[in-house]
């Protein structure tokens, strides 16, 4: 009985081991890889919390080993062991002792609180409203992203684009239902509320950045519905430089006729069939409530369809052709009637053509 | 035994609610319950107080356009001698004398009505006057279930003197049946003091803005 | 009025109308272990649909919305329906022998406040078969759960209401009947630690399930009669929900586990021999934790946005909780350390809690420190912890109690061979199942997620945690065949069947005769029975000569009053979709319940005698009926 425990108690010490060598789960998403400083403040509390409970599991597991062990009764004995009432200095140190250790871990705590909170670059406007920092407004509808950049006057949605090495403020919301915003790798998440703006900073290192690939996985980190598993979104962090560029050119992205002749019908059918909600200029001027849908000006260069599927053609295609097989509950799913197989690669066609990137 | 026991004034115990083990019992159940309740309406009172100024459009009512001062004042005056009226009747429960306590008792109930009588009016102003319902706003909703839900008190309050008073009309006081004529005075009392909060926190500090 | 008359004669129809009506703690305590049982087993199915579901990347056993029905009613089912009424069943089986009394303060509420649950939990349970299940989360954040399509949410609300009343009224009385029942003798400082629990647990339910009532209330209102508490647009805030929620749901932890911690300091000294080192610093620490308890609600809120001075001051509230709960543990081991242990299948469950729950503790003081909390909030890292405090500590405790009190409220004893195996597949399952979604949550996997996209490295945490799963579930059909087997077998064990029994409750004949104690027993200090052992005797010392006890009569008055709730909630509820008999369905259902409350309030009650005389025939007879 005891033996086969203390195999199963074995096995999973090995499990943990090959857990621990394959790594910490993968960069662009684990928050044991933190790419950046809100990251990494989360990350050292989590990892100073650790040691410190580590340390006093281990404590109690040899004073109950020891003691559970030691004291068995043998087959026969029938003594009665002596009763003892109680220690007052025993029950002093197990009192003293966790209070020393739990001081420890609350002042950096209280310190990491406030840092992590600290926004007031937000609040420092210049004389025509914009702020020194880079600031995003992420509004979270049922199952899709939306990022603003009020600065730049350009709206994009899934694929937030930062720049690296400087701190990126966000005011974040909710246009429906609660949803959080947690970029795992970066930072800790914030509740995207429906009554009032929350605000958050993060931080991606440029070093951190491309070994991640440039990408991080984003995600919805609150019950919002049947496709709250779904509701992924990427973050694209580039170089300072990159990202001016890119800023420009969507600032330049417009409602052009494509050269493509396929492409111009799906662009005929997106005018009557798709272009009430979705807007494909990055300079959406319209206010918030009238953005119904993704904004699409850079559908082309996104990394997934609608957050979850391989961006190609034939996935486009397959998620115009039945929103719900894929994200059930979306508010897409109905709304543009039925679409044949021609109209259908049209569009794609279409939407893979808007880019703003080379 | 002890519960269907015939006494005279002289027999009759000091705290004949306390008398016995179910009488004891009931009046420490009946202390923890309104425990409860005060946690419950301290719940009503945070939702109002976050909840009143929070109407969907600025032409909506709101505290300072709704109250009336001479009504409350009404309101308040009557629930608070209804409570007086309930420690005299207590004060001849204790000395046994059944009718009088039965008149106090009675008292009581027709200044609960008159109060309840005088809410049902102010509800139904706010509603005529200033469209104020339970569905027309946040703040709406918060007042009318804070106020209500006393209201609610109140009738249940006064639904169980009146049946403790037919009840008993004919056989008078016992061991069996003090500690339930204690316990509904004490419930009354309780109704009181909530409404002094509500007079305080929702109709007083609604006027000074 | 008669006397004895009910205890001879009747068939199965009689058995049953005699557990319809009773008012016998020990016979409510039984059916709180049956209904509790029931709905546990429910909620487990839940769980292996979520297991499975999750196994493997992009599955499609369940689909998107009844996924969320699942963990939503999973949740619901084992906090309230399943764990606290379980603890129920031992507060009533055990709490008033434990203490010497004949019975608890209110029989009536007692009965009254298991039918209220029972009604609630087949309230709630009935969604499933009449348009789906509520599906915003047992939490029920309110914008999503005003939303949510259907009437799932709604089922919630009126279930969750009608059983929390039960609930109310099973804490006032078990609290009155603490501080007014003892037995001569019986001083607070020499209550066994299962009654402290009780004991602060139950003032614990009488101030959290208010603020519950209360946004429930708002929700119901909300969502059925227009309000607009939490309608943005009228002005709503839903935070307010979040608050009352945790308000509740955070004391609620401790009304879960405390009774654990108390389960577990019973077992503890009798299989140790020993008694419970620091009994004083016990109860201060009970006492504590329960005081502390209302005060930390807001580290459920960290990521809400409440600003950093509001969760800094919660953060640090929140890690003092460890301190009493430290003393805890110590404790326990000091109470086996110098001991002589026996492993039988109680002790085995109370051993293997230490480690378990102080591995979901400690996680739990990691979470306080709020940046960190920022990224394990809604992760799989907090669906570990909170299974590691509830499996680890209240289900390991209702296990435990099962084996340990089977004995008092049945007269038969679970196979130990048996129990060896359930357990051991369970702890091998469980730890398999939680400890690998500390990594999963830490690795980025939010929680309350109906599938994952391969790709992200969660795929082999997750089909380690499911296979864990089916371990519990094997453990849990053993349990099944064991109590099946016992009470087929029906060995009866006589009088302290462990030998070894420290307090009251196993000073009298094993099951208790329906009046518990001839006479009042006289406690001469803390561990009553044994002091008396240790001086040679058998039986408590008498507080009292032997004479009339007075005995509650049954009332069907309770499942009545339950019965019109669950009826007009019907009628609440459908009255939304204007369905012309739905309003009169509500008011039938309230007029049952006034109707009965009434007739109770005018019918005189005074109860029975059982005669001296009788008593003294039954003497030899034990507590076999």
């Amino acid at each position: 009985m005891k033996q086969k425990l203390t195999k199963w108690r074995l096995l999973t010490v090995f499990g943990l081991l090959a857990l621990v060598l394959s790594g910490c789960g993968e960069p662009f998403l684990s928050t044991l890889r933190p790419a950046g400083e809100a990251g990494q403040i989360a990350y050292d509390l989590m990892i100073l919390s650790t040691v410190i409970m580590v340390g006093v599991v281990i404590v109690v597991s040899i004073m109950f080993a020891v003691a559970v062990i030691k004291f068995r009764r043998k087959k026969g004995d029938d003594s009665i062991p002596k009763q003892v009432e109680g220690s007052h200095t025993l029950e002093i140190v197990w009192t003293v002792i966790p209070i020393l250790l739990l001081i420890i871990l609350a002042i950096p705590t209280v310190i990491a609180t406030f840092d992590l909170a600290d926004t007031k670059a937000m609040d420092k406007k210049n004389e025509d409203g914009t702020t020194d920092a880079l600031v995003v407004n992420v509004r979270a509808s049922l199952y899709w992203w939306e990022f603003e950049y009020p600065n730049q006057g350009i709206v994009t949605s899934q694929d937030l684009v930062v720049p690296t090495d400087q701190k990126v403020y966000f005011n974040v919301k909710a246009s429906d239902v609660k949803h959080s915003f947690w970029i795992p790798a970066a930072g800790g998440k914030i509740d995207t509320n429906v009554e009032n703006v929350n605000k958050i900073w993060l931080e991606f290192d440029n070093e951190k950045a491309s070994e991640a690939g440039n990408i991080f996985y984003g995600k919805c980190a609150e019950l919002c519905g049947p496709s709250h598993a779904l509701m992924d979104f990427k973050v694209k962090a580039i170089p300072q430089d990159e990202f001016d560029q890119w800023v420009t050119a969507m600032k330049s992205t417009k409602e052009s006729t494509p050269t493509d002749p396929e492409a111009a019908a799906g662009q005929e059918i997106f005018k009557q069939k798709c272009l009430s909600c979705h807007a494909v200029t990055a300079a959406d001027e319209r206010p918030e409530q009238a953005r119904l849908a993704p904004n699409l000006a850079n559908f082309g260069d996104r990394e997934l369809v609608a957050g979850i599927l391989e961006h190609n053609e034939e996935e486009v295609k397959n998620w115009l052709e039945d929103p719900e097989k894929y994200k059930p509950g979306n508010k897409m799913t109905g709304t543009y009637g039925e679409l044949s197989d021609q109209e259908l690669d049209q569009l794609a066609a279409y939407l893979m053509g808007l880019k703003v990137e080379q | 035994m002890a519960a269907e026991e015939k006494f005279s004034p002289q027999t009759w115990p000091v705290s004949p609610e306390q008398a016995t083990l179910e009488g004891k019992n009931k009046f420490l159940g009946f202390w923890f319950f309104l425990g409860g309740e005060t946690v419950l309406f301290a719940s009503l009172f945070a939702t109002y107080l976050a909840l009143k100024d929070s109407v969907p459009s600025p032409d909506h009512a709101l505290a300072k356009d709704l109250f009336e001062l001479p009504l409350v004042f009404l309101m308040t005056m009557l629930l608070l001698t209804s409570s007086l009226t309930s420690v005299f009747a207590m004060y001849h429960m204790k000395n046994y004398n059944f009718k009088k306590m039965q008149t106090w008792l009675f008292i009581t109930v027709v200044l609960g009505l008159a109060f309840l009588a005088c809410e049902i009016y102010e509800f139904n102003h706010y509603y005529h006057e200033f469209g104020h319902t339970f569905t027309s706003s946040a703040f709406g909703s918060a007042f009318y279930m804070l106020v209500g839900f006393h209201g609610g008190h109140v009738v249940f309050g006064l639904a169980w003197i009146i049946a403790l008073m037919i009840r008993n009309a004919k056989r008078g006081l016992n061991l069996y049946n003090a500690p339930k004529f204690y316990l509904a005075s004490l419930y009354w009392h309780f109704i009181d003091v909530v409404w002094v909060f509500i007079f305080t926190v929702v109709y007083l500090m609604g006027m000074v803005g | 009025m008669s006397t004895i008359a009910h205890t001879q004669k009747r068939g199965f129809a009689g058995t049953v109308w005699e557990y319809l009506t009773t008012v016998d703690h020990k016979k409510i305590a039984i059916l709180y272990l049956i209904a509790g049982g029931l709905f546990f087993l429910i909620g487990g199915i839940e769980a292996m649909m979520i297991r499975i579901q999750l196994a493997v990347p992009n599955n499609d056993f369940v689909s998107a919305g009844l996924f969320n029905e699942i963990i939503t009613m999973h949740g619901t089912t084992m906090i309230f329906l399943a764990a606290m009424p379980l603890l129920f069943a031992f507060m009533n089986a055990v709490m008033p022998l434990q203490i010497g009394a004949r019975d608890v303060a209110f029989p009536f509420i007692n009965a009254l406040g298991f039918w209220l649950f029972f009604f609630g939990g087949l309230f709630l349970n009935l969604s499933w078969f009449l348009g789906g299940a509520p599906d915003a989360g047992w939490t029920s954040y309110a914008s999503l759960s005003l939303a949510s399509e259907g009437h799932g949410v709604d089922f919630y609300v009126l279930g969750l209401q009608i059983s929390g009343f039960g609930t109310l009224m099973g804490g006032i009385n078990f609290l009155v009947t603490i501080i007014n029942m003892r037995a001569p003798g019986m001083t607070y400082m020499r209550m066994p630690l299962f009654t402290w629990t009780t004991f602060v647990a139950s003032a614990l339910i009488l101030f959290a399930f208010p603020p519950l009532t209360v946004g429930l209330f708002m929700m119901m209102f909300d969502r059925m009669f227009g309000s607009g508490f939490f309608d943005v647009a009228a002005g709503g805030n839903t935070i307010i929900w979040e608050h009352f929620f945790w308000i509740f749901g955070h004391p609620e932890v401790y009304i879960l586990i405390l009774p654990a911690f108390g389960i577990f300091s019973e077992i503890f000294p009798t299989f140790a021999r020993k008694r419970l080192f620091g009994y004083s610093s016990m109860v201060f620490a009970t006492v504590l934790i329960g005081f502390l308890g209302f005060m930390v609600w807001a580290h459920h809120m960290f990521t809400t946005g409440l600003g950093p001075i509001a969760n800094a001051i919660f953060a640090v509230a929140t890690m003092a909780i460890a301190v009493p709960t430290g003393i805890k543990i110590f404790n326990w081991i000091m109470t086996i350390w110098g001991g002589k242990i026996t492993f039988t299948v109680p002790m085995l469950y109370a051993v293997s809690f230490i480690p378990s729950f102080v591995m979901g503790g400690v996680t739990g003081v990691m979470q306080a420190a709020a940046p960190a909390d920022y990224q394990f909030h809604d992760s799989y890292f907090i669906v570990a912890h909170f299974h590691y405090v509830i499996v680890g500590g209240v289900v390991l405790a209702l296990l435990a109690g099962c084996h340990f009190y089977w004995p008092l409220m049945f007269g038969t004893m679970l196979s130990e061979r048996l129990g060896k195996i359930t357990f051991a597949l369970f702890f091998t399952g469980f730890h398999l199942t939680f400890f690998i979604q500390h990594f999963l949550g830490l690795m980025g996997m939010p929680r309350r997620v109906w599938t994952f996209l391969p790709g992200q490295g969660l795929e082999t945490g997750n089909l380690i945690s499911s296979i864990g799963a089916a371990f519990m579930a094997a453990g849990v059909i053993i349990f099944l065949i064991n109590v099946v087997n016992t009470q087929v077998k029906n060995v009866q064990v006589g009088r302290d069947p462990w030998k070894d029994g420290r307090t009251l409750e196993w000073a009298i004949p094993s099951p208790a005769p329906f009046y518990n104690f001839k006479q009042l027993p006289l406690v001469r200090g803390l561990d009553a029975f044994w002091i008396e052992k240790m001086e040679g005797k058998t039986e408590m010392t008498p507080a009292e000569p032997i004479g009339d006890i007075h005995m509650p009569n049954n009332a069907f008055a309770p499942f009545l009053i339950s019965l019109g709730l669950f009826i007009a909630a019907f009628g609440a509820m459908y009255q939304v979709d204007d369905k012309p008999w739905a309003i009169p369905v509500l008011i039938i259902g309230m007029a049952i319940t006034f109707g009965s409350m009434l007739y109770r309030s005018i019918k005189d009650d005074h109860g029975y005698h059982i005669h001296k005389e009788d008593l003294l025939d039954d003497a030899d007879k034990g507590g076999t009926r």
